[in-house]
């Protein structure tokens, strides 16, 4: 039966801890109620990728967004939009067309931009019934490649297409399905790096809880090229919905007979296993990971021997991330060229990025390689919060470097971010607004890697605390100028030295603030001062006589009693005493408090 | 093998396939400075103090464990390669307890050596460092994480060499240490107390329990007869402390100066040595002959194994000998023989043992090891603690002459002797057995095939008309590979000689401590047990049944090897024990 009208409810994980279940829950409820729920069909997708306006639901044939849904508001839009046809305007995405109708989806400023290729199904599906991955094309892919095309001929078009790593590195995808496919040995292992572990990032999880199936098939697809029949998922316990999406998926494939011991009846077998991971970081670095698929402490090895040669159980291993997976059925079906013709000359294809920090739209996007940190920030971002001045992104996390406002419309691609300090890391982006302490934000990236690093080298395990040591000094203003070159030596040091990627790249953020922003480094040590207001120790709280009415509010509104005056004169903080937790400025009506 | 061509510092050199850069710099005549490296036990490339430039690399190469590749050109002495292993070692430092005027391992510490060789400033880095309780849990060695350096030797010594794997890291980052599961104490896993972790540290983070001042306080109290007895290892490893090359058998100064210390007599723990072979070459024509006897039989001497077969394959215990190690039958014999026969009571005599080992600290202090009813053996020595204990009574070690132990019961045969090495307790009991079955002398005494460093050594010995296989395996590593077949059922052997260290006792934990940089291209095992043999093929005495003590303290006192006496003095009993027990 056909079904007139289609409610998408996002099942992701920003919109499910709004309570998205509980909203699917209601318009189930409503659509027995109403006698509608053979009409209507109703479906829990992965993430749309607007985390900022959610939960999200999605009505079809209109295409109307509904957004910040509350359980409330089913009825209403059971009652108006589904029952009588009108849209519930006060839900909706404010964004118009020239004839005043509101916008679809697709043609709102967040979506018209993007190019969603990896995210393709997300969003559409229900990533916990295989017939809606089917009825798109899935598992053709596999079908055609295991059918028509050699394993070299696989390796030849994923070569062709131009696909880099999306974890990190960049490193040719066809390469290393290469090396693996020339390894001899008797057993090999395909592997899947679902250890995202990047703040802020959320690219693998949301695509392993919107489409499941689209790595699994990818991983079979990398099974048959370089010969191997078994794979391991490695994905962090932390993402429950995508552990259980994946061991939905698996089941599912397992019971059509698509995994298992002769693939979909054409002769190659190929199983998966998932790993969950205890949410180390460092268990994302590829050698690491494989430490900690075996069960053992999760700490990288040198590298060569690279696991294409000697990985898994010692065995010929290929590892690829999440989303470099979710690249291969769509290169496999629309071929090399169609992928080589999105982004630039070296980085081709799309990447997906979340989108965080002092930005409106919070979430995930996927653009072509190229496309500018304008394009994102101001276009799909929807600018900076509260009118305030773009001051720098950070990209590739913890790993990656700060990007000034001056190199804004830098085409982002591989080569591009490498050159400004910067790299592409896995995809998450921060934006951060003149209110942030460049100082302060590289302090808060490396207190991360200092608390992520193994253990395991020198330079990671003492020079980047040592480093962090002296970052805290600056920030307490009692660093010196002599600091600041010893950290940018100790920043080179710990590059050149670390045994793997995680101590490589850990400074980074430092590195590239120190380049960027060098200034606010000087204020803090040769000023004393932090000129974001950022850094405690650099910061006092002073009310202006001349403004302050003696209302009383700070007084109120301040959680250690520094603030003391008679009402109707003048107030004083006691900066003894003062926390500087800035309540009292959120408390003041007539802004007479500065810091 | 394939063979590759590179350059060190413009050096063509040529090398085989797989050699690792260090070695291959080694041989075009460049040494790179190591921390966590140590031969054939640790190669993790964690400390980054090999580091060298290789052209094209992105970044600097840990030469410990990156491999060459042909037409590789590598740079081990450039300005960026010299910073970094200085910027290495001063972070090191900067959180290490530098305590060096009163550590145990000052001026043989390769942190210090490294430190001094590039002119480093421990206060470069300063910062947290974490204070961490000193393990001190059990009776054989401390833990002192506050200057560990995280070189991670002992936890590959213990994982992979002996296949105990009691200690790995703990927590991460910064607040990363080396401790046990769960951070349990030792004394509570199934540590075997070997120190091999304690050789191969190249700090001062792990030492053994110093029981020197029990020995100065019983010397020093008039009531107590004091008797110290060594084992075959220890006259070839003190040499070291004192300046001598390795592999020097230094016997008589060593008697020389224990004489000095002031203790009653000083014998030779090879005679019981001797004993343990009259007892277990007894004990195993006896097993050969009884249909229902457990073969192979393993032999007992080694505590460090005792405690591992207790511990991993408690199901094979009715494998081992029942006979006491030398140091337990030296301590009961004295207690019980010697103490009669000179009227002393056992409980005013203090028998201490210079082993060179650490385990000896905890088998004295098994349940059975108290033939008199007192302790066999009250104190344990190693190697390095009597080293320490000469030094400190500023006796001038390399001017004394040399001197015989005492008599009536010190003298060894050069068979007890062999003891000191792999295949030693295999060799001492193949020539009296033979012997024995035979009833006549051999002719040729020298059993090479059991010699060597080779990790299990195997050989087929006949024996009027019988064949014998026989296996000598040292590391625990290996004696699992062995222990694994017998659990099979598909053990060939009749009789297996396992030793607890690597290439026998002349590698106890006890034996004087060589830094890498020496270990990595001087086969010290070799060295030392050289030194045995080269004594052995020169002694007069050469048998253990040929040994007049022997024969006097079996005409005297126990009768005949395995009588009731003798099994009551000279023989123990073995039980499991729980891997994570109180």
């Amino acid at each position: 039966m056909l079904e007139r009208a289609h409610i998408l409810v996002c099942g992701g994980t920003g919109c499910t801890s709004g309570n998205s279940h509980k909203i699917a829950e209601e318009f189930e409820r409503k659509l027995k109620e109403k006698g509608l729920d053979k009409e209507v069909k109703l479906i829990m997708t992965g993430c749309f990728g607007l985390c900022a306006r959610g939960p999200i639901v999605v009505v079809y044939p209109e295409g109307a967004f509904y957004q910040h849904v509350k359980v409330e508001d089913v009825a209403e839009i059971v009652d108006e939009h589904i029952m009588k046809g009108r849209l519930v305007d006060r839900l909706l995405n404010a964004e118009k067309e020239e004839d005043g109708s509101y916008k679809a989806i697709n043609d709102t400023d967040f979506y018209k931009s993007q190019k969603r290729v990896v995210l393709r199904n997300c969003g559409i599906i229900n990533p916990e019934n295989i017939d809606e991955y089917l009825a798109y094309d899935g598992y053709l892919a596999y079908q055609k490649a295991v059918t028509e095309m050699t394993p070299q001929g696989v390796i030849d078009t994923i070569k062709k297409s131009g696909l880099r790593g999306r974890g990190g590195g960049g490193f040719s995808t066809g390469m290393k399905w290469q090396f693996a496919h020339d390894s001899v040995s008797d057993k090999k292992y395909v592997v899947c790096n679902a250890d995202e572990g990047d703040p802020g990032a959320f690219m693998d999880r949301s695509l392993l809880e919107g489409d499941p199936h689209a790595v699994i098939e990818a991983m079979m697809i990398a099974g048959y090229a370089i010969g191997a029949d078994q794979g391991y998922i490695y994905v962090r316990a932390e993402y429950p919905i995508a552990v259980k999406r994946l061991e939905i998926a698996i089941d599912q494939a397992r019971e059509y007979g698509i995994l298992g011991k002769n693939a979909m009846g054409l002769g190659h077998g190929f199983d998966i296993e998932l790993r969950l991971g205890a949410g180390a970081f460092v268990c994302g670095e590829e050698t690491a990971l494989l430490q900690s698929t075996e069960g053992k402490r999760g700490e990288p090895r040198q590298r060569p021997p690279f696991p294409a040669v000697k990985g898994l159980f010692g065995k010929p291993t290929l590892i690829n991330n999440v989303e470099t997976y979710g690249n291969i059925t769509q290169i496999i079906l629309n071929g090399a060229e169609w992928f080589a013709s999105m982004g630039t000359e070296k980085s081709k294809g799309t990447k997906v990025f979340a989108l965080g920090g002092k930005i409106n739209n919070t979430g995930l996007v996927e653009i072509p390689m190229g496309t500018t940190l304008r394009t994102i920030i101001e276009d799909i971002g929807g600018g900076i919060p509260h009118g305030k001045k773009f001051k720098a992104a950070q990209t590739g996390g913890p790993s990656g470097g700060c990007i000034p406002a001056s190199l804004i419309d830098t085409p982002i691609d591989y080569d591009n971010l490498i050159a400004i300090g910067s790299m592409m890391g896995s995809g998450g982006l921060i934006v951060m607004d003149e209110d942030n302490c460049m100082v302060d934000i590289a302090k808060f990236f490396l207190e991360f890697t200092v608390d992520e690093s193994c253990g395991k080298c020198t330079p990671c395990r003492i020079g980047n605390k040592r480093l962090y040591e002296m970052l805290d000094k600056v920030t307490k203003g009692e660093g010196t100028m002599e600091d600041l070159d010893k950290m940018e030596q100790l920043c080179h040091y710990i590059k050149e030295n670390s045994l793997c990627g995680l101590g490589q790249t850990a400074p980074n953020p430092v590195l590239s603030t120190l380049r960027y922003f060098r200034d606010e480094y000087v204020a803090h040590v040769k000023d004393k001062r932090c000129p974001a207001g950022v850094c405690k120790a650099l910061v006092s709280f002073k009310v202006d006589a001349e403004k302050c009415i003696g209302c009383g509010l700070c007084k109120r509104g301040c959680p250690v009693n520094a603030i003391t005056g008679e009402i109707k004169k003048p107030h004083y903080i006691d900066p003894a005493k003062c926390i500087k937790c800035g309540a009292c400025i959120d408390h003041c009506p007539k802004k007479a408090i500065s810091k | 093998m394939k063979q590759i061509n590179l350059k060190i510092n413009n050096v063509p050199v040529t090398v085989d396939e797989g050699t690792r850069i260090l070695d291959a710099a080694k041989k075009a005549g460049f040494n790179i400075p190591t921390l966590c490296y140590m031969k054939d036990v640790c190669n993790d490339g964690s400390c980054r103090v090999c580091v060298v430039e290789v052209k094209g690399a992105r970044s600097l190469v840990a030469s410990c464990s990156a491999v060459v590749t042909e037409g590789m050109e590598v740079f081990t002495n450039t300005p960026k390669v010299l910073a970094s292993r200085k910027t290495t070692i001063e972070l090191i430092m900067s959180n290490h307890k530098k305590n060096c005027l009163s550590c145990v391992r000052s001026n043989n510490c390769e942190l210090q050596t490294l430190s001094q060789e590039y002119d480093c400033d421990c206060t470069a880095f300063e910062g947290q460092t974490i204070e961490y309780p000193l393990d001190e849990s059990n009776p054989y060695l401390i833990r002192d994480n506050n200057k560990c350096i995280l070189c991670r030797r002992c936890v590959a010594v213990c994982n992979k060499v002996q296949s105990v794997g009691v200690i790995g890291p703990n927590k991460r980052g910064f607040a990363t240490h080396i401790g046990c599961a769960f951070e349990k104490p030792l004394s509570a896993t199934s540590c075997v107390a070997c120190g091999q972790c304690i050789a191969v540290c190249p700090v001062g983070a792990l030492y053994e329990r110093d029981d020197t001042a029990k020995v100065m306080d019983a010397i020093h109290d008039p009531d107590k007869f004091v008797i110290i007895g060594t084992a075959p290892s220890v006259r070839v490893g003190i040499g070291e402390e004192f300046g001598y090359p390795i592999g020097t058998n230094t016997e008589g100064k060593m008697v020389a100066a224990i004489k000095r210390l002031g203790c009653d007599k000083v014998f030779d723990v090879d005679m019981a040595a001797d004993m343990t072979i009259m007892e277990e070459g007894t004990e195993f024509l006896a097993r050969l002959q009884d249909k229902t006897a457990a073969l192979p039989m393993i032999t007992s001497c080694s505590p460090g194994w005792i405690r591992y077969i207790e511990f991993y394959y408690p199901e094979l215990l009715q494998h081992l000998s029942t006979c006491k190690s030398p140091q337990g039958m030296f301590g009961s014999i004295m207690k019980t023989y010697y103490a009669e026969k000179f009227g002393i009571d056992p409980k005013n005599m203090v028998v201490v043992s210079v082993m060179p080992c650490t385990a000896k600290k905890t088998e004295i202090l098994r349940e059975d090891m108290s033939a008199a009813g007192v302790p066999d053996v009250d104190v344990v020595l190693t190697t390095r603690e009597l080293a320490r204990l000469i030094k400190a009574q500023g006796i001038d070690f390399a001017a004394l002459p040399d001197e015989k132990f005492d008599n009536p019961i010190g003298e060894g045969s050069s068979a007890g002797l062999l003891f000191g090495a792999s295949g030693g307790v295999m060799e001492a009991a193949l020539r009296t057995v033979a012997e024995t079955v035979l009833g006549k002398p051999l002719d040729k005494i020298d059993f090479k095939a059991v010699r060597g460093t080779k990790g299990i050594k195997t050989a087929v010995v006949e024996l009027n008309g019988q064949k014998l296989n026989i296996a000598v395996a040292s590391s625990l590593s290996n004696a699992k590979t062995l222990l694994e077949e017998i659990k099979a059922g598909k053990s060939k052997y009749h009789f297996i000689e396992i030793m607890t260290c690597p290439g026998g006792c002349v590698n106890g934990g006890g034996q004087p401590i060589v830094p890498s940089r020496v270990r990595n291209n001087v086969d010290i095992q070799t060295l030392r047990a050289k030194a045995i043999y080269d004594t052995d093929k020169k002694a007069k005495l050469r048998k253990s049944h040929e040994n007049p003590i022997v024969k006097t303290l079996y005409a005297d006192y126990f009768g005949k090897p395995n009588s009731h006496k003798a099994h009551d003095a000279l023989h123990t009993s073995y039980k499991k024990k729980e891997k994570y027990g109180k």
